[in-house]
């Protein structure tokens, strides 16, 4: 199958036109020895139906869909409304490019500008960009940005930040000289203490998540104050979804709020793509990375939306960018925006007080169970960490004979919790469902 | 008159009004003229030390960032402050209210290197640098 | 004339929902004794309250205010906006790709890990290289990956002093941007008369300070740069590495691999060269392809085949890390797989042979009115300036390309590269027909003829949209990035 409309008789044509007797003499250029011989070692072309039957095969393959699933870890089970498929479906949307023509492009800019000002109103914050590729990107994102303000090269991140975020951080920072180093967490929350001490005025910016990988919150204002008396940014990475209900970052004092938007319209499709939230405060709106939309006027004074700053980009600014980022998560900002639109003020709070009363409930169950209990004893949104009489590993896959998986071992990224199991619920979980893995985690005390 | 004869210039397009051993610097007409309508500007703070021919500021228009380079070294003992909420102004009226800062000349012979109105007018007629 | 649409938050009406949530079937506990008073928002954010009408309403009006690939030409010069086949949209729709946490145990995903796997290996294969990473999400991902992997194999070595990457001054943006963030010093080289690099400047740039040189080719004026094979003796000789731009990877497919051209480190832009949706934006994947030496240092993980299992290999000492979290971006993955699998290799083929005669074939129909900076036969793209217009009607590319919106046609890459004065780049691809080729020439040869007869009517377009050209200078000044509801 291929997508050409050209005719052999168009194609003879076009040579004509050209001045040229074959397609071949259009790549006289490339030199005889670079000239791929014989043809490409990839399967031969399918039909279309050939195509969705493999395809289709593959899909189920996986089984993984077929489970009642208890991970979290970064990436969330809610409900995805119809509409957000249905809008996310309109080619309008899918097969646009980045507006750069505005006056075309007023359905892109105008649903970014809308998400924006959702992201704002969650955050509390005074900006939003576009998107980022990703909640773990963003954060690395952000503390380049802190390092370029403050001109400072230390960079201090809690070790109840995602794993997975915190080595894209180490990644991006090794490259810009940053040095990153990891504070130690204490009955599940970042030892303030320890951040205490090794906080100073060569530290350009504290990374802290909440609720944090462990599904707990965080003494947010007292390190808030800490991060203050170093003259540091706080950068504070949210599930942007416990913002219904929980305080915006904006009332501790955070200076960049990222996140992973994946929670709202966004399926988990093995890890992508999702969305990167960012947002700041004003004083770091020019060093924010990424596209950004404001609102403005034609000739006639009817209103209309641009890309705008567009100076900190790199198709402006090259190697003094503030970043390299060009593509980003576009289609999934717009299906937040839908989701955000679909559940509005009220829903976003329902689905939070949701999450919040079932990870109580199933919590309570748990520690009910002989050889189970919560690890620690913060106040957690919809996930927490379970301490097993056993390999939490043993125990997710012991599971999987009931068609549950249970949660995320966290030994996977912290060796020094090989028995803790990391359990998080959405507003999809039923009480049959939690039931069911109480049953099942009753069966290995 | 694009190119005051009172004012002596830069091959970067800088403009410079000398005062008492102070230096008035802006960006000409032709400059601001390649930039289109600016937008921002981000000024050195005062108390800073320039140097002649190393990049102090820089002026942004929607779609080009320009860099502004000290015409004389010395100190900036001055910054229009106008331009943060009016950067407009650097186009509309180039060397007087869209003036950028006043630099307190540590060496004044470097003013003496600079191009007079002719010079420059030559220079931007064969099409700037 | 279509009429604007409100904002979401104007058409909001207190007590509105869309909402509907199953009820809550634990038994309720006082938020109190859940959370500590203090945590909890003391006011909503304020988010719509509509119905699902006028949700649905207000996006598809919306929807209708833009311009895609499915609604009309889109020949954006290095953006390769070709047809999205809709069987992709449909397969990714799947459960079994959707429904899927990226940290199930392994053995309940693995037709996700053997479509990621296969399609590491299709895209060595199309590259020339050994050895595939999937993780960047877009190219400029990419290329900071392929730059963090050259800056960590000098590093292996011991070799400190190479701090500078070399960069023609055609390259894309993303290039300079993507070498500074990877902790390099970028050093710009000149194109020679016939549009490549110059070899003279190259030679002189190139020393044992210099880390690699990143290039695509063909180039953005879509000119393959004859000289390559010089260039890469040029780099490999002083010890430097060669990175492939794969931007521009839709003239190439199965006619000339990167690999064997002597780069030792690629990314492709899936979302352009195989056929992926550009969404507004994004979401891309840009994965990246690397020589055998190379593979040591690729992010993790890589998908691995072990006795028949496929698996995720965290294994690599000596990786630069990880990107973003998890794979990369899994579902246009599954799109560009079922896109290679289409096609196979013929149909690749076919792709960029097709994509580079509709390119000349523009060029030649409208190079009467246009002017041609480096006479040469083009590969999937070209660049024209209507320098001959400007000067003699003041008429400029700006204005050529808001007058096109009128014609129902998205302008093409305006002002880039920048070493071209008043660049139009135009990518047609491949799935375009000699009709709408000609409707587009016809297009721009009467919009030449207008810049002549009428300048004015040209300098005032667009005349047909929805909103007139918008004042950016007034959004840049006085920024407004969020909505506030009125008092």
């Amino acid at each position: 199958m291929n997508f050409l409309p050209n005719t052999d008789k168009d194609r003879e044509d076009m040579l004509k036109v050209i001045g040229v007797g074959s397609i071949e003499e259009l790549f006289s250029d490339v030199p005889s020895s670079l000239r791929f011989q014989g043809g490409l070692n990839i399967p031969p072309g399918l039909s279309e139906y050939e195509l969705a039957k493999h395809m289709a095969g593959l899909a189920s393959t996986n089984t993984a869909q077929d489970f009642v699933n208890f991970i979290g870890a970064g990436s969330y089970d809610h409900y995805i409304p119809s509409v957000v498929r249905h809008v996310l479906g309109r080619s309008e949307f899918y097969t646009a490019y980045t507006p750069y023509q505005a006056e075309i492009s007023q359905a892109v800019l105008q649903s970014i500008y809308e998400y924006q000002t959702m992201i704002c109103e969650l955050t509390g914050m005074e900006a939003a960009n576009a998107s980022m590729y990703d909640g773990a990107s963003a954060a690395a994102e952000s503390v380049t940005i802190a390092s370029g303000l403050t001109r400072r090269k230390r960079a201090l991140v809690s070790k109840s930040v995602h794993p997975e975020a915190r080595t894209v951080i180490s990644t991006y920072a090794e490259a810009q000289d940053i040095q990153v180093e990891e504070i130690d967490y204490k009955n599940g929350v970042t030892d303030v203490g320890c951040l205490a001490g090794r906080l100073g005025n060569d530290v350009a910016c504290v990374v802290v998540q909440q609720p944090n990988f462990f599904g707990l919150l965080e003494p947010v204002d007292e390190i808030s104050a800490r991060v203050r008396e170093a003259g540091a940014t706080y950068i504070v990475s949210v599930n942007p979804m416990s913002l219904g209900l929980l305080r915006p970052p904006v009332e501790y004092g955070a200076d960049i709020v990222v996140g992973e938007g994946q929670v709202f319209g966004n399926p988990m499709a093995f890890g992508g793509p999702y969305l990167g939230v960012m947002a700041v405060n004003k004083k770091y709106l020019r060093r924010m990375p990424g596209r950004l939309v404001g609102m403005t006027t034609d000739g006639q004074g009817r209103r209309g939306f641009v890309l705008t700053l567009q100076t900190r980009e790199q198709h402006i600014r090259r190697e003094r960018a503030t970043s390299n980022i060009c593509s980003n998560q576009a289609l999934n900002a717009l299906a937040a925006t839908v989701y955000l639109s679909w559940v509005g003020k009220k829903g976003i709070r329902e689905v939070g007080e949701q999450c919040v009363q079932k990870a109580a409930y199933l919590a309570g169950k748990i520690s009910g169970i002989k050889g189970f209990s919560i690890a620690w004893e913060a106040p957690f949104f919809n996930e927490f960490t379970v301490k097993c009489p056993v390999d939490a590993g043993k125990v997710v896959d012991a599971l999987l004979e009931k068609g549950i998986i249970a949660g995320y071992p966290l030994g996977r990224s912290y060796p020094e919790l090989k028995d803790h199991l990391l359990i998080a619920v959405t507003e999809k979980r039923t009480r049959q469902e939690m039931d069911d893995l109480v049953a099942g985690l009753e069966g290995l005390a | 008159m694009k190119y005051p004869e009172n004012l002596k210039y830069t091959k970067d397009h800088e403009w410079v009004r000398m005062e008492g051993g102070k230096a008035q610097v802006g960006i000409t007409f032709y400059a601001q003229d390649q930039l289109g309508d600016v937008v921002f500007l981000e000024l050195p703070e005062v108390g800073t030390e320039v140097e002649a021919g190393v990049m102090f500021a820089t002026v942004e228009s929607v779609k080009a960032v320009s860099d502004v380079y000290a015409p004389v070294s010395g100190k900036i003992v001055e910054v229009n402050e106008a331009l943060n909420d009016s950067p407009e102004l650097v186009n509309e009226d180039p060397y007087n209210n869209g003036w950028m800062c006043v630099i307190e000349l540590s060496g004044p012979s470097e003013f003496d290197n600079l191009m007079d109105s002719n010079a420059y007018q030559k220079l931007v007629e064969k099409g700037g640098e | 004339m279509r009429s604007p649409e409100p904002l979401i938050f104007e058409i909001s009406k207190p007590g509105r929902k869309a909402y509907s949530l199953p009820a809550l079937d634990v038994p309720a506990k006082s938020l109190e004794d859940l959370l500590p008073a203090s945590e909890i928002r003391s006011e909503p954010a304020d988010l719509p309250e509509v119905s699902e009408v006028d949700l649905v309403r207000h996006f598809t009006r919306l929807s209708q205010l833009n311009h895609g690939v499915d609604i009309g030409f889109y020949p954006l010069g290095s953006c390769t906006m070709k047809y999205n086949p809709k069987i992709n949209e449909e397969v990714a729709n799947l459960p079994g790709f959707n429904c899927i946490h990226p940290y199930v145990p392994e053995e309940l995903a693995q037709g996700a890990l053997q479509l990621m796997y296969e399609f590491q290996d299709y895209l060595a294969e199309i590259a020339g290289m050994d050895h595939v990473s999937l993780q960047p999400a877009a190219g400029a991902h990419g290329e900071l990956t392929g730059i963090l992997i050259i800056r960590a194999y000098h590093r292996s070595r011991n070799d400190l002093k190479r701090t500078k990457i070399l960069i023609p001054d055609a390259a894309h943006g993303t290039n300079p941007a993507s070498a500074a963030l990877g902790g390099f010093t970028v050093v710009e080289v000149p194109s020679d008369s016939r549009g490549g690099v110059d070899i003279e400047a190259l030679e002189e740039a190139m020393d044992e300070t210099v880390a690699g040189l990143m290039l695509t080719n063909p180039n953005t004026l879509g000119l393959f740069d004859e000289n390559i094979e010089r260039i890469e003796k040029i780099v490999h000789g002083k010890g430097g590495l060669l990175y492939y731009d794969g931007a521009n990877a839709n003239a190439i497919l199965g006619i000339s691999r990167p690999g064997d051209m002597g780069f030792d480190v690629l990314h492709f832009n899936v979302h352009k060269t195989f056929g992926t949706p550009h969404g507004g934006g994004g979401p891309g994947s840009g994965p990246v392809a690397v020589k055998a030496f190379l593979e040591p240092f690729l992010p993790v993980p890589t998908v691995v085949l072990d006795n028949g299992k496929y698996r995720l290999d965290y294994d690599k000492p000596q990786t630069i890390g990880q990107m973003k979290s998890f794979y990369g971006n899994f579902l246009v993955m599954v799109k560009g797989y079922a896109y290679i699998r289409s096609l196979g290799p013929d149909g690749l083929r076919e792709a960029s042979r097709n994509a580079v005669l509709n390119a000349n074939y523009i060029l030649r129909r409208i190079l009467e009115y246009y002017d041609l900076p480096y006479d040469r036969h083009c590969k999937h793209e070209f660049v024209v300036s209507p320098s001959r217009i400007k000067r003699n009607t003041g008429v400029r590319t700006l204005d050529i390309s808001k007058r096109l919106l009128d014609y129902g046609v998205h302008p093409p890459t305006n002002y880039f590269p920048m070493i071209v004065d008043e660049a139009l780049m135009v990518e047609p691809t491949e799935t375009e027909s000699k009709e709408t080729l000609d409707y587009f020439a016809d297009v721009l040869i009467a919009i030449a003829k207008e810049a002549y007869e009428n300048p004015e009517s040209v300098k005032s377009a667009p005349h047909t949209t929805v909103v007139g050209r918008l004042d950016e200078a007034g959004a840049a000044r006085n920024l407004n990035v969020r909505w506030e509801r009125p008092e």
